[in-house]
């Protein structure tokens, strides 16, 4: 055992010394299918601009997954130096402080040139601190738009140039619709949780949580039953019952675009990113986009959308070598160029000004409509407390409970305000449990 | 018997050396591991630990959620085993019957098991699927709304179907090689007698399978318990309103998804009580008592 021990170590060593010359860089991702071959090439791109770095790309699943790989690994000392996380586990990445290397940091102690404000507030406000300091690079951003059916809406006797704006148009554009018989159903949604309550609060400048939405503590507390939420779910209920709006499913909500494609509803909510999707599967109609609809008797609505998406995380215990190298890695990610080459291939938000100003420079919007709705909502306004986004504990939990109350109340086990307190009182639970295990 | 009888002390133990190691690794190592983790509460990274002794056992007693699903895996596991059990049951009496092409039935019959349960749920998930599937399709024709999305009930019957569907081909072999181990003469005698196949049925042939019938009811108990984590994954992941959610896909769920490692290792080690017990009613119970 022992000279086996001896003789590993020694082929460690040596492996080590042939790579040298070069700094290898492991991250560890989430991107799958053609996705991951963009990143693997953007990668490359880094890899082939200089001689000291070399990162090192592993596909390693689902977003859970490859979180929780990175998790076992810090666990076990083989930990990755970046990681790409989704934005729910954003509370559990900050709350780990020995284990993660604040970004703006790591610019810092690199000497690489930063400037946070070069970045859309919107995108960088759901991973700052209370300071405004940046913890981690938003990598793959996006944020729910409205995609309506044109060819129904021009059945149904509408102006296909005229999304709905407001809940109330919602309502009555799709009961026309149903009515003319040019669709059996109004719209669908992906998302529940992420679109119909977080995005809905921020859009109305409601909160759904204390301490500015759980940014200002461990100690905060869900308020997501207010009086507006409560109004929207009612709606949502009623509108089901009505058959005006039909449910996609939990999480994500599979079951909600192949409503869309099939024509079945005519509108669908669901995230920016998946802009290539619907237009690779509407094949027999034409699509058009739009901003979120708002309750106008809301006040302050529409204020913007939030992000949903990932970041790259930086975890501790690496050499000074592979954190100078993740800073320059970083620096070529944040470029324009890089950012206006992944948000125009992928459909994600490109993270800075400048690469949105290179997206206009070049025509991208003006040639892709649609392409814009999403950047548009998300520098609607300047985020206020309520819109810069969310951090709480066990998040990923609570978003199930979002679902899981939601089906109570399309199930009719519920009213819309039971089922709100059921999620302020079982997330708070999960919130108060997360605090304890990270006291 | 003859009893063999090692003159070196250390030869039988060199000898159990291999197996020993691998129960140790895979199975009491991960286990203590378990038992251990089910005291602490942790942070994900491991970084903060503290000893809390019970309390994440008290928590589980405590949380509706985990009470839900313990009924619901008692109401799954019984009607897994019970589907699976009589469809199984009924199509090897049907063979069993059969004179001439029964070799052919049973090899078709056998192939589900081949399949992954992965693939299994996935092929139920369309089958079903409210939107695209082609059964909910059907079943709209006749006036019948199924969406297993929003109808707890109608995802706990198309999990059971999806599970039970996987092991009916398990089953049905052990009932057919049971069936057959019967002597034809008792059932001619019976016939002779004037008992009808129903009758000749129930007191001739069940009584006389009941050592394979117990048997298969532990597998498929534990089966159900254990072994359908694929089938839940890929249907239902749970939902809706966690009336599918199975104690093994809760574990990994609070424990992979959730990144609450205490409580998922508080739930680990009931689990494992489970298992322990059903391996005492097997060994002590079913295999001794139960007369042939």
């Amino acid at each position: 055992m022992n000279r086996l021990i001896t003789a590993s170590a020694v082929a460690l060593v040596a492996s080590l010394s042939a790579a040298h010359a070069k700094t290898d860089i492991q991250w560890w991702h989430a991107m799958g299918g053609e996705l991951g071959a963009k990143l693997e090439e953007i990668v490359k791109g880094f890899n082939d601009s200089q001689d000291d770095y070399n990162v090192i790309p592993s596909y390693k699943g689902t977003y859970p997954e490859t979180m929780t790989a990175a998790i076992a690994a810090f666990r076990a000392k083989e930990q990755p130096a970046i990681v790409q996380v989704f934005e729910v586990g954003t509370g559990t990445m900050m709350a780990a402080e020995g284990a993660i290397v604040p970004v703006y940091q790591l610019m810092q102690d690199n000497d690489v040139q930063f400037d946070q404000n070069a970045f859309l507030p919107a995108v960088v406000g759901y991973y700052t601190d209370t300071d405004g300091n940046m913890l981690s690079m938003p990598f793959n951003s996006s944020t729910p738009i409205l995609y309506y059916n044109k060819d129904v809406f021009e059945k149904a006797g509408l102006d296909p140039e005229q999304p709905p704006k407001t809940w109330g148009e919602m309502e009555e554009f799709s009961k026309k619709i149903m009515e003319s018989g040019a669709a059996s159903c109004g719209f669908t949604t992906g998302w529940i949780s992420w679109i119909q309550t977080e995005n809905f609060s921020a859009w109305h400048n409601q909160p759904i949580g204390t301490n500015q939405n759980g940014f200002g503590g461990l100690d905060s507390e869900l308020t997501v039953n207010g009086p507006a939420q409560v109004q929207h779910w009612t709606t949502l209920k009623k509108w089901a019952d009505e058959g005006i709006f039909k449910y996609g499913g939990p999480v994500g909500g599979d079951n909600a675009p192949p409503m869309f494609y099939s024509q079945e509803c005519a509108m669908i909510m669901n995230s920016s990113a998946s802009r290539a999707g619907v237009m690779a599967n509407a094949q027999d109609f034409e699509v058009g986009f739009g901003m979120l609809p708002y309750y106008d008797d809301i006040e302050g609505a529409p204020q913007n959308s939030i992000i949903g998406g990932a970041t790259l995380w930086v975890l501790s215990g690496k050499s000074d070598e592979e954190y100078a190298g993740t800073a320059k890695f970083f620096e070529y990610l944040s470029s324009p160029e890089v950012q206006a080459d992944w948000h125009q291939f992928s459909g994600y938000l490109p993270i800075t000004q400048a690469a949105y100003d290179l997206g206009k420079e070049q025509n991208y919007y003006s040639e892709n409509p649609g392409a814009e709705v999403g950047l548009q909502q998300i520098t609607l306004n300047a985020p206020t407390e309520n819109s810069k986004g969310l951090r709480f504990g066990n998040y990923v939990q609570i978003r199930g409970i979002i679902d899981e109350e939601f089906e109570q109340l399309l199930s009719g086990a519920k009213d819309a305000q039971g089922a709100l307190d059921g999620v302020v009182e079982r997330g708070n639970k999960l919130i108060q449990e997360f605090a304890a295990q990270n006291q | 018997m003859k009893r063999t009888i090692f003159s070196n002390q250390l030869l039988p133990w060199l000898l159990l050396a291999p197996q020993l190691a691998i129960t140790f690794i895979f199975f009491l190592w991960p286990a203590g591991q378990a038992i251990w983790q089910s005291f602490l509460r942790e942070d994900a990274f491991g970084i903060k630990t503290s000893f809390v002794g019970l309390a994440n056992f008290r928590a589980l007693v405590d949380s509706p959620e985990y009470m839900n699903s313990l009924q619901v895996t008692a109401v799954f596991a019984v009607s897994v085993t019970l589907l699976s059990m009589g469809v199984s049951l009924l199509m090897a009496v049907s063979v069993d019957r059969m004179l001439r092409s029964s070799r052919i039935y049973t090899t078709l019959l056998v192939w589900p098991y081949a399949v992954a349960p992965a693939v299994a749920g996935i092929l139920w998930w369309f089958i079903f699927n409210p939107t695209i599937g082609v059964l909910p399709y059907a079943l709209d024709l006749i006036g019948y709304d199924w969406n297993h999305i929003q109808n707890p009930n109608q995802a706990m019957g198309l999990v059971v179907i999806a599970s039970a569907w996987k092991q009916i081909s398990y089953n049905f072999l052990f009932f057919v090689a049971g069936l057959q181990a019967i002597p034809a003469s008792l059932r001619e005698a019976a016939a002779i007698d004037g008992a009808g196949p129903i009758r000749r049925f129930f007191d001739i042939t069940f009584p006389l399978l009941s050592p394979t019938t117990f048997f298969l009811l532990v597998v498929n108990i534990v089966y159900a318990m254990f072994d359908t984590f694929g089938v839940i994954d890929a249907t239902t992941e749970g939902g809706p309103a966690q009336a599918t959610n199975i104690m093994v896909y809760k574990v990994y769920f609070d424990g992979f998804v959730g990144q609450n490692i205490g409580s998922s290792a508080a739930q680990s080690v009931v689990l494992m009580l489970l298992v322990i017990a059903l391996t005492v009613v097997q060994f002590r119970w079913v295999e001794k008592k139960v007369e042939y």
